[in-house]
């Protein structure tokens, strides 16, 4: 599509994630939940079916005590761009009923419940397992249905589910910008949850188009490759799949910088 | 086709002539079946007609009647009169708060200041102080116009961005001087003024209708007629569409920021 190639007004949200930062606490999973109404199974040990839009993961370099090292890495939906950058994300691209959707006008893969019928094609086409089926209708403890957030629609059983850069954010944001005239927002008018709950002001959010915002500044994308990060501290996971991740992560340590991809070991010098 | 006619022709008769020659006996009595079918053959052919036009009936006229049930407003609300005494119109009640939400409906502390007893003579009046504002409980409103959880709308986009007025979507329930009465769809639960009243899908204004494919109309004339001349305006979609692929460079069709269907995204309208 033309649009992609000058961005044309068009924004393209993204996150970056400093693992140096990360504490691996989790708030951000917590902040996410409560902002989406994800919901829980009573008991969550098996954590096979369990949904969490945001989820920490852990990852060890392998050695032992005293070159034992730990990084925590925490995971939303990657919003790829797919390909060249032309919207044709995994997920998007094997949707046999349209519920999942990119938007060339600010970068989002969308979820649409209701038009989801379960068939889970995304979930099995998505590299990042972002992706999550609701086995059940969601129970919540009594009293809590009060406290659910009325901008984010509620999902049932049968449907898959992920995270959607809180994007209700991004709507109550320009409600605001309309009513005062304006079609365009400041960076900290749309900012996700995950981000704001952070203690260790380990993520960033923004528009990676604009070179004005903090995620521009701190990943330099090169628009040439897709949106490749220019900082050499920075990377993608599986960035030699092309999904083109809107989710950059950085680290000054080169064994975790490693482990966002599969490379041979000659290659792994060159990281 | 009369019954003369066809015992006439040489099909109707040749089964009798073989059963004749087989039997000798009885050469009459074969006729009387075939009399008997002709009449079976006319009652299904009455009986097709009659079934035809039940099914009909039942189709446009009894089961849209089945399918919604009829509600009626707690109170029967006056608006010609209110818009009178209220100092600032619709403000008074329907208002955009500061951070760019539309206030609805407004709640009884609207009200109180001019009904905090009763007034006048009408029984309405009386029943409204009484059941509401002495007891402080709110009217249970019935919102005609309410979409799906999973819908976003912004009356900022619309009435202060786009100007546009409130008959457009909600037809003259400004000035009414009664509530009209709220139909329910008996299965989804929604308000009839989505799907709209009448059957054969034709509307005869813009607010009898407002289904996912009303709004993405609307979105679409907005999205080709910016920044064009009034003789490509003109053109319709269609035809736009046509020249646009036989000579890209002359005519370039404005698209909608969604990779599946080129109309808006659907986190464009969803939550
Ligand atoms: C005194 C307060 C008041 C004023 C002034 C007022 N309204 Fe209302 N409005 C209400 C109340 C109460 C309701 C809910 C009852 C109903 O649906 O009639 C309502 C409902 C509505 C609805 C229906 C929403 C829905 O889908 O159910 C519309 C549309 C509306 N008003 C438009 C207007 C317009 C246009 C004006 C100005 C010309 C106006 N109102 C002025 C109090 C007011
Ligand atoms: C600016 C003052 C004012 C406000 C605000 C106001 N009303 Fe009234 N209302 C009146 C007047 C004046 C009448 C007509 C005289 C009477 O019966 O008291 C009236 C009449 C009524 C009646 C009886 C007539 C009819 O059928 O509508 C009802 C019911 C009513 N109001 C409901 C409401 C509700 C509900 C609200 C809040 C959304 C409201 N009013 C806000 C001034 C007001
Ligand atoms: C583009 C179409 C459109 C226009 C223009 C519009 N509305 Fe609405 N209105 C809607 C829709 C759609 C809803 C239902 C929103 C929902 O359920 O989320 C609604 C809901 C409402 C409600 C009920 C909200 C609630 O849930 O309490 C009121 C009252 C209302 N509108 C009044 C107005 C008034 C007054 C104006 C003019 C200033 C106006 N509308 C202009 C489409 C429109
Ligand atoms: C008669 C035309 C019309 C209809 C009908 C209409 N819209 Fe709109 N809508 C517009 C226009 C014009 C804008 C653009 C505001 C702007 O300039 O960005 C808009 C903007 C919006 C926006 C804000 C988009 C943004 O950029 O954030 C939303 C959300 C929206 N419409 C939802 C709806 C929904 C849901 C419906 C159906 C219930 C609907 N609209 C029906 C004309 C319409
Ligand atoms: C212009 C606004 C708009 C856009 C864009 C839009 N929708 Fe909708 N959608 C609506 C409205 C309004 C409704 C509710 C009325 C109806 O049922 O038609 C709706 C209803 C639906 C429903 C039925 C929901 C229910 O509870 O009955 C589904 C499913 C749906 N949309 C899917 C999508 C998908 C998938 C996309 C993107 C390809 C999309 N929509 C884009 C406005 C929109």
């Amino acid at each position: 599509m033309k649009q992609t190639q000058g961005n044309n007004g068009n924004k393209k949200f993204g996150m970056v994630i400093n693992l140096d930062l990360c504490t691996g606490c989790g708030s951000c999973m917590v902040a996410c939940m409560a902002e989406n109404n994800v919901p829980f199974k009573e008991d969550e040990t098996d954590k096979l079916d369990s949904i969490t839009w945001m989820r920490v993961y852990k990852l060890k370099n392998g050695k032992s005590w005293p070159n034992a090292d730990i990084c925590y890495l925490p995971r939303p939906c990657m919003h790829c761009g797919g390909h060249g950058d032309h919207g044709h994300s995994p997920c998007v691209s094997v949707c046999p009923a349209v519920a999942t959707d990119y938007s060339m006008a600010t970068g989002i893969v969308s979820q649409i419940y209701t038009r989801c019928f379960g068939c889970r094609y995304c979930m099995a086409a998505c590299p990042y397992h972002v992706r999550y089926f609701n086995w059940w209708d969601p129970v919540w403890p009594e009293g809590m249905e009060r406290f659910l957030n009325p901008d984010v629609s509620v999902r049932m059983r049968g449907v898959v589910e992920k995270c959607s850069f809180c994007f209700h954010r991004y709507q109550l944001a320009m409600n605001k910008a309309f009513l005062e005239g304006r079609r365009v927002l400041e960076e900290d008018e749309y900012q996700s949850a995950c981000t704001q709950a952070c203690p260790a002001g380990a993520i960033t959010f923004g528009d990676l188009n604009n070179p004005e915002h903090a995620v521009h500044q701190l990943v330099q994308p090169d628009p040439k490759h897709a949106g490749r990060p220019r900082n050499p501290k920075a990377f993608r996971l599986l960035e030699r799949l092309e999904t083109n991740p809107k989710v950059y992560y950085v680290s000054s340590r080169k064994w975790v910088r490693q482990s966002g991809d599969n490379y041979l070991k000659k290659e792994k010098q060159k990281i | 086709m009369s019954a003369s006619e066809e015992q006439n022709s040489p099909e109707a008769e040749a089964p009798d002539e073989e059963e004749m020659d087989v039997e000798t006996s009885e050469p009459i009595e074969p006729l009387k079946p075939e009399e008997g079918k002709n009449g079976a053959g006319a009652t299904i052919f009455l009986f097709f007609i009659l079934g035809f036009a039940a099914s009909l009936i039942v189709g446009w006229v009894v089961f849209p009647k089945l399918l919604y049930s009829k509600k009626i407003q707690p109170i029967n609300f006056n608006h010609a009169l209110h818009v009178a005494e209220a100092a600032e119109g619709c403000e008074s009640c329907h208002y955009f708060r500061e951070d760019g939400s539309f206030s609805g409906v407004p709640t009884i502390s609207h009200c109180i200041e001019c009904h905090e007893n009763v007034n006048g003579e009408d029984p309405e009046e009386k029943k409204f102080v009484r059941e509401y504002v002495e007891a402080g409980k709110e009217v249970p409103w019935l919102i005609y116009a309410k979409q799906p959880a999973s819908v976003f709308f912004s009356h900022a986009a619309h009435v202060i961005t786009a100007k546009m007025e409130c008959v457009a979507c909600h037809g003259p329930i400004g000035e009414s001087t009664e509530t009209r009465i709220y139909e329910e769809n008996r299965l989804t639960g929604y308000s009839r003024d989505i799907w709209g009243k009448n059957i054969s899908g034709i509307k005869q204004h813009s607010w009898e209708r407002m289904k996912m494919d009303d709004c993405a109309d609307c979105h679409m004339q907005k999205a080709t007629s910016e920044k064009e001349s009034g003789v490509q305006q003109s053109l319709t979609r269609q035809l736009r569409e046509m020249v646009s692929v036989a000579f890209p460079n002359v005519m370039e069709v404005k698209k909608g920021s969604s990779v599946q269907t080129e109309k808006d995204a659907c986190f464009v309208c969803h939550k």
